[in-house]
């Protein structure tokens, strides 16, 4: 269903962008002299004016970027806005409302202040949606450049171990491990990892299966490149824009992963605060406090739906089938 | 056809194998046992750790295990639960149909509205209908299960019954007060069955959308309006019929997200399905039950991806499976 929505979005990215196109076009000029006069830009360079032009993105950036600044800020805010650190515990302030007795966005279940919490809670939270994303690309993305390239019984081999993976649904898988493991933070996030690249890995392959047949991976190949040097000089540079293209998609995927685990008890564990933890905690108090619930829930949505709007912005802007 | 389907069938043992194999190895790898637990109890004494782990099997190393598990797979036996004994295909048997009722349930919730809605933003193309329904798909698209469900009992649990309001139910299948009547049971049902529908909507209706934009935009549409068809004529005979086809694989393929999805829904609406007994057993570190309800969502998922090919198959003469 996302590359539904990718592909129409992206109708909407070409228009857009054969406009700019001639508008760019300085009238007077020869087409040699043209040639002389400007560079042709990259293909990142293409993909960022393309990305610019979607206004919905451009404006998803900026809040992520929002976002980034209060968790990075969790110092600053902790110190000077609500003067709490994010362990103190206040058991005479328990679910103190919001904005009473100097508790902002108000205390929780243990009377901890909930702003100086959601901030040091998001970069938990953010740490582990990126590292884990990291990690699912270079397993996904090394996994498909080796059995790809390979081919043979390492890729049915692999690719086998593709296909077991896929046929268990992710998130019971999830529980399985880290309920029985109990994780810190950093693990949490390669677990993550350990169940999300079977997705990249098979594109990733696919890809290469193409690539390798093309006329620089063989020319390399007769001239005795050894195959290491194939795979990052010539496959991963060429494979790139798809590992961007599913970065993208996959961090918002994350992050609700990681908040859905920490939710049921089984991903970050309390007194380290993270959004989803934050939620699950409060649940208890549902009915007489649901704001407890809102705001830590509403921190996650918001996140993963910019997270989400920049990912279709990205993948329009990138989508190696538009060129322009 | 048939062939088609026996051969995917026999493809799908081996695949199983591998599952039960990567979640056995899983499982054991991890220190600990379901005694473990035990011993935080001071008046468990050490002999009587040992004498569990004997009567469970567990002092044998897990490749033993293992391949005896397969033995009795391979008989029809799924064993019995190490938390209480209770036959665990029973137990599973007991609450898969829960489970289905849900998922199934949310499923026809969530085509009832994305397809009239897709179709019909496709039709009113870049109007404001089709803006909101556009929005509406991302926006919901990206929302997390566990958050709408949980606003959704904020608001037509708590809220309207603080406002003295009709509220709905939010905990299990039936109120123990009211006897369990189809009434009671139905009630018991929208608030899950519509948060896990919810979250497929944005993205079913969005495919819908682009796929019926791209039919729309066929040949034989336009020739079907050459010959003056009426607009509904041509939407529902001519484009929306080829623009449903894929529909079906990607129903197939959301399956398993939907199951995934019904492991926290169930354990929000404490609705008594394999969810929450995955959940239960895992917490439990009941070994026989997680094993048997792995097998089960892995089965769950590779029939549905055959049921979605197959139908792809009878739907679309083009598309040949052999």
């Amino acid at each position: 269903m996302a590359q539904a929505q990718g592909s129409n979005a992206a109708a909407g990215g070409l228009r857009s962008g054969v406009g700019r196109r001639g508008r760019e076009r300085e009238p007077g000029l020869g087409a040699l002299e043209r040639a002389e006069v400007r560079k042709t830009p990259g293909f990142y360079r293409r993909s960022w004016t393309r990305f610019r032009q979607n206004r919905l993105a451009l404006a998803a950036l900026v809040v992520l970027g929002l976002i980034g600044l209060f968790v990075l800020g969790a110092g600053l805010i902790s110190r000077y806005v609500t003067g709490f650190s994010y362990s103190e515990n206040h058991l005479a302030d328990k679910l103190t409302p919001v904005m009473t007795d100097g508790y902002l966005l108000g205390s929780d279940g243990n009377g901890r202040d909930i702003l100086t919490r959601l901030a040091y809670g998001g970069r938990v939270s953010l740490m582990i949606a990126f590292l884990s994303t990291f990690a699912t690309l270079f397993f996904g993305g090394g996994v498909g450049l080796v059995a790809g390239y390979f081919g043979g019984w390492v890729d049915s081999l692999l690719m086998r171990l593709v296909d077991v993976l896929l046929a268990i649904p992710g998130l019971a898988l999830l529980i399985l491990i880290t309920t029985l493991y109990r994780p810190g933070p950093v693990g949490l996030a390669f677990i993550l990892a350990a169940v999300s690249w079977p997705g990249i890995a098979r594109i990733i392959r696919g890809e290469v299966l193409s690539l390798r047949r093309r006329d620089y991976a063989e020319a390399a190949r007769v001239v005795g490149v050894p195959p290491l040097r194939i795979l990052t000089r010539h496959l991963l540079p060429n494979v790139m824009p798809l590992l961007v293209i599913y970065a993208a998609i996959a961090i918002p995927v994350l992050i609700v992963d990681e908040a859905a685990l920490s939710y049921l008890g089984v991903g970050v564990q309390v007194p380290t605060p993270s959004w989803g933890n934050m939620l699950g905690e409060a649940t208890q108090f549902l009915r007489a406090h649901p704001d407890k619930v809102i705001i830590p829930g509403a921190m996650i949505y918001i996140t993963s739906l910019a997270l989400y709007l920049v990912g279709n912005g990205v993948r329009d802007a990138f989508d190696p089938r538009l060129g322009d | 056809m048939l062939a088609y389907v026996v051969r995917r069938l026999l493809l799908m043992i081996p695949l199983l194998l591998g599952v039960t194999f990567l979640t056995f190895a899983i499982i054991n790898l991890i220190p600990g046992s379901p005694v473990t637990q035990l011993r935080a109890n001071p008046k468990f004494r050490p002999e009587d750790a040992a004498r569990l782990e004997r009567q469970l099997g567990l002092d044998r190393p897990w490749p033993e295990r293992y391949v005896d598990w397969l033995g009795k797979l391979a008989r029809g036996d799924l064993g019995v639960s190490m938390h209480n004994e209770v036959s665990v295909a029973d137990r599973i048997v007991g609450v898969l149909p829960n489970t289905l009722l849900l998922t199934m349930t949310s499923l026809v919730l969530a085509l009832v509205v994305a397809v009239p809605l897709g179709v019909y933003a496709a039709v009113r193309y870049r109007t404001w209908f089709d803006h909101a329904a556009s929005l509406t798909a991302v926006v919901m698209y990206a929302m997390p299960t566990f958050y709408l469900a949980l606003l959704l009992v904020i608001l037509f649990a708590l809220k309207f019954r603080e406002w003295g309001l009709p509220s709905l139910p939010v905990g299990g299948m039936v109120d123990a007060r009211n006897g369990g009547g189809f009434v009671d049971r139905a009630q018991h049902l929208v608030l899950p069955a519509l948060s896990l529908a919810m979250i497929q909507i944005g993205g079913w209706s969005a495919y819908i959308r682009s796929q019926m934009l791209e039919s729309m935009g066929q040949d034989f549409v336009r020739t079907a309006r050459a010959k003056g068809l009426a607009q509904r004529v041509v939407v529902f005979r001519h484009a929306a019929r080829n623009a449903f086809l894929p529909l079906v694989t990607l129903v197939g393929l959301s399956l398993p997200g939907l199951f995934g999805g019904a492991l926290i829904i169930e354990n929000i609406f404490a609705w008594p399905g394999m969810g929450r007994l995955t959940i239960e057993a895992v917490g439990r570190r009941d070994y026989t039950m997680v094993m048997g309800t792995t097998l089960l969502f892995a089965a769950l998922t590779m029939v549905s991806n055959l049921i979605a090919d197959v139908m792809y198959g009878i739907l679309d003469p083009r598309v040949r499976l052999d």
